[in-house]
């Protein structure tokens, strides 16, 4: 099978029962991505399907051989941060880092379901732009749990880039 | 070798002449682009040619005995290479080097439900998980001890971390006393839950051992490897530079880390462990579930005169660690009279051991709520009680305290978070459908000076390296270490390289009971004075009237590249922190005071927590940026420990019924509001050479207390019964 990661293509003959986390992760090396539940409750093996966030460990590799993926590798290097990271870095949004790749690749699609005017649980109206409060960004990242709690770091990063996309 | 017990009176701290400006600056963390970026490799991640998969065997009852096991149709299914079971070494959960080895070989011996039996090993990770469940266990069930009642304990204070408190005729103080409190408090079983679970890649190079595992120490782990495997430490190699949190889950070594090596010695190939999340709630320690008695006797005016703190909490058999629910209650308030210590029911339940803050974090959930409600009944503000009833000197034995800013704390976080605009009537602010109420709590953490060695090298080029077998568990260990030896050494950031999380480098204290930071800090600080030394002789000076900035070493009117001192050759030092006399002869603390302001539905019960401040006295502040952090995680970590976290064991099987992030709630973004943190910096001369104490479980112990006294305040409700959730509170809520 072709996978297409970062841009790049992969050949890969993945087990039917291996999740799109474990393809990443054990079959191409991209261990950037991680697992802490295995289950889509922690956000931690977030990544981008064709721009759209979801959680790698709760759908399977076959099913992705014509998709766009976005690995935490793709969306920068330590010699080239995205500006997302560099604000991640600024304002310590992460103690012992395992949750961090997650919590940068759902922050880059929410950032985008928000401009798109998606509202949520917490949007004043189901219509409309939405301005990104801290209420709406807390709102939005709750699928992405950090036990070492850098969420009002998280937060403060996120504000000065979305902050910046307005 | 700079060798010192610490602390002594004489020392010459390096830090306290240095002027580089770097110890203490809010700097960047230094490993953050890696983390930031999916580049920081952790022990799982690591690449290993022909690696195979582990998947651990766990029993499905919670006690008994495993009558057969029959493993054949699991042996041919597609891609096994092993099936390992009866190997009397194969762990029942996780070793340690202060349990004996007897209480993990559990055999066909069923302690607990989830406990460890064997291990499938096959070419991937899901070949493995499927031939894992057509492995087949017959049972000899027995009745087991699931519901422990905590208030029939068994086992009277046992030795344990902290030694039980006994001063005074508590009874005489007690029951003559004006004002006397009792009440009982219970906290749940807490899990540490860190984001990585516990992971391990095991290889032999010979009968040479190579593990990199997800574990708090490096060094220290290989004694406890080595007791598991009966083999010697000096033949295991301990590599961990990230680690995915800890939390005290990973003090321990985890399970799969021994299986690992025994399966990769089996099929001579690395073999790759890592637990499934709903297996780490069995197979790694939890905090216990505690019962505690809280007695405060006061005179009329509030001076406390006998204080009593006395807990049940369970245990599983043959485990040492005991819960030390009164560590933080010991020097924390006045009282003559002192009954503290902590009891034992035994249980079949999986171990229970250290989790962040042992002690602090559910012992102050019990005494500073007692505190609140003692200060109410007395006529008096919670801050004000507090105040009456600070010691000068340790209450139990009069040693002096090292330093101790606790009631600067109180004031300065009154301050700041407008405590004066309180209304301490209960139930009396309302927004809508909302109760608003405020609360606070004292935090304390005890701060422990732990033996840690560190080498530094000072290049011919001016940079220098600094080598110890720490962890950086999220702590900052990488970007703390770089400030102290680049301050002591007058070097700029750039210029300083931290290799940790190696047990092949010298042996530090590991990341535990807050003490990594400071002890390590002091082992870099010795070596670096050390180095000053042979620098200033060099240039002909004592090294006490010479200074080191920006790569130059200053003195005598001279200013001296460091790279012309060096003459091609590198300066090489190490130092030795270890405890000494003085260590035990004062009492050594961090310090704070929480403050939180909550809403309570008035129909539902539901608890958002809407601010808080918290202000600490935490020693000297190595990085100004990451203490705040560690401060953050820990309050918020209290907010969860308050409202949320509950492990619940179910009362017929002895099995988690929420062992997973789906039921066992941790706080979220959406219950983290914004909190202010400051700290009253004052370097402790009398703790070590760093002048710091702990950080790490600082934030978590009291800030939970402070919520519950904003709900009580909110609500005129009183929980005695952790978590706050909002069955609880919905009954009692007051009427419009």
């Amino acid at each position: 099978m072709h996978f297409t990661i970062n841009g790049t293509k992969y050949d890969a003959d993945p087990d039917i029962r291996t999740s799109l986390l474990d393809l990443l992760r054990e079959h191409l090396g991209l261990t950037g991505s991680k697992k802490g539940c295995d289950h889509g409750q922690c956000g931690a093996c977030t990544v981008l399907v064709n721009g759209r966030r979801i959680n790698s460990c709760l759908t399977l590799a076959v099913m992705h051989q014509d998709d766009e993926i976005t690995t935490i590798e793709g969306i920068g290097t330590p010699d080239n941060l995205a500006p997302l990271q560099s604000a991640f870095v600024r304002h310590d949004g992460f103690q012992c880092g395992y949750c961090t790749p997650g919590q940068i690749c759902s922050a880059t699609g929410m950032l985008d379901e928000a401009k798109k005017g998606w509202p949520s649980h917490v949007s004043e109206s189901l219509d409309g732009d939405i301005a990104l409060s801290d209420e709406e960004i807390r709102e939005r990242m709750s699928g992405n749990l950090c036990r070492c709690s850098a969420y009002p770091n998280i937060v403060d990063a996120i504000r000065e880039i979305a902050g910046e996309d307005a | 070798m700079a060798d010192q017990e610490l602390p002594t009176r004489e020392r010459i701290s390096v830090l306290d002449r240095a002027v580089q400006r770097v110890l203490g600056q809010p700097i960047d963390r230094t490993d953050g682009p890696a983390k930031v970026t999916g580049d920081a490799r952790y022990a799982f991640e690591m690449a290993a040619k022909d690696a195979l998969y582990g998947h651990i065997l766990t029993v499905q009852i919670g006690a008994g005995t495993i009558r057969s096991i029959d493993a054949t149709a699991a042996r041919t299914a597609p891609g096994v290479v092993a099936v390992l079971i009866d190997d009397d070494r194969l762990p029942a959960d996780a070793v340690n080097s202060f349990d004996k080895p007897k209480s993990w070989r559990l055999g066909r011996e069923i302690e607990f439900f989830g406990q460890g039996f064997g291990v499938v090993v096959a070419t991937s990770a899901e070949a493995a998980r499927a031939a894992a469940a057509l492995v087949k266990v017959d049972y000899a069930p027995r009745t087991g001890r699931f519901d422990p009642d905590l208030s029939k304990p068994e086992e009277h204070e046992p030795e344990g971390l902290r030694p039980a408190v006994h001063t005074g005729d508590f009874d005489a103080a007690f029951d003559g006393a004006a004002y006397r409190y009792d009440a009982v408090f219970t906290t749940p079983i807490h899990f540490p839950a860190a984001m990585e679970p516990q992971a391990t890649l095991a290889r032999w190079e010979d009968d040479r051992l190579i593990l990199h595992s997800s574990l708090q120490s490096t060094g220290g782990a290989t004694k406890a490897i080595a007791r598991a495997l009966d083999i010697k430490a000096d033949r295991i190699r301990v590599i961990a530079p990230f680690v995915g949190g800890g939390f005290g889950g990973k003090t321990s070594v985890g399970a799969e880390a021994i299986y690992a090596a025994i399966a990769a010695k089996e099929t001579g190939h690395p073999v790759k462990i890592v637990q499934t999340r709903r297996q780490t709630a069995h197979l790694a320690h939890h905090r216990a579930p505690t019962r505690q008695r809280v007695r405060i006797a006061t005179d009329a005016e509030g001076h406390i005169r006998a204080f009593g703190h006395n807990s049940v909490i369970a245990q599983r058999h043959d485990r040492w660690f005991i819960e030390p629910v009164h560590i933080g209650t010991t020097h924390l308030y006045a009282g003559a009279a002192r009954s503290m210590g902590v009891d034992v029911v035994r249980a079949n339940h999986p171990t229970s051991g250290a989790v962040r803050s042992p002690g602090e974090a559910c012992g102050t959930l019990a005494i500073e709520v007692a505190m609140d409600e003692a200060a109410e009944a007395l006529g008096l503000d919670p801050i004000e009680f507090r105040r009456r009833n600070e010691p000068g000197a340790s209450p139990v034995d009069g040693k002096p305290f090292g330093t101790r800013k606790l009631v600067e704390c109180y004031d300065e976080g009154a301050r700041r978070f407008g405590w004066d605009r309180r209304n301490p009537v209960p139930a009396s602010v309302r927004e809508g459908d909302w109760l608003i109420g405020t609360g606070m709590a004292a935090a304390i953490r005890s701060n422990i000076t732990v033996e840690a060695r560190a080498n530094i090298t000072l290049h011919p080029d001016g940079s220098a390296l600094v080598e110890t077998d720490m962890t950086d568990i999220g702590t900052g260990t990488y970007t703390i270490l770089m400030q102290v030896v680049a301050e002591a050494l007058g070097l700029s950031p750039d210029k300083v390289r931290v290799a940790i999380g190696d047990s092949t480098l010298p042996r530090s204290a590991g990341s535990g009971g807050s003490f990594g930071a400071s002890s390590s800090s002091s082992a870099a600080a010795l070596a670096c004075q050390d180095i000053a030394r042979t620098l200033a002789a060099r240039m002909g000076v004592d090294a006490g009237d010479m200074t080191l900035q920006e790569g130059h070493a200053i003195a005598a009117n001279r200013r001296v590249p460091l790279t012309e001192l060096l003459a091609g050759e590198a300066v090489r030092a190490d130092g030795h922190a270890k405890p000494g006399d003085h260590t035990n002869a004062h009492v050594s603390a961090s310090y704070g005071a929480h403050f939180a302001e909550v809403a309570v539905s008035a129909t539902t019960g539901e608890v958002r927590v809407r601010r808080m401040t918290g202000v600490f006295d935490i020693g000297r502040v190595l990085n100004e940026k990451t203490a705040r952090s560690q401060i953050l995680g820990g309050m918020i970590w209290g907010i969860g420990s308050v409202l949320h976290e509950d492990g619940m064991i179910d009362a017929r099987t002895g099995q988690f019924t929420n062992p997973d992030f789906g039921e066992y709630h941790i706080a979220t973004h959406a219950d983290s509001p914004p909190i202010d943190i400051h700290f009253i910096e004052a370097v402790d001369d009398l703790a070590n050479e760093a002048g710091a104490k702990g950080v790490g479980e600082l934030g978590n112990s009291g800030a939970g207390a402070a919520v519950a006294n904003a709900i009580y305040n909110a609500t005129g409700i009183r929980i005695h019964d952790y978590p706050i959730t909002l069955d609880k509170l919905i009954d009692a809520l007051p009427e419009d």
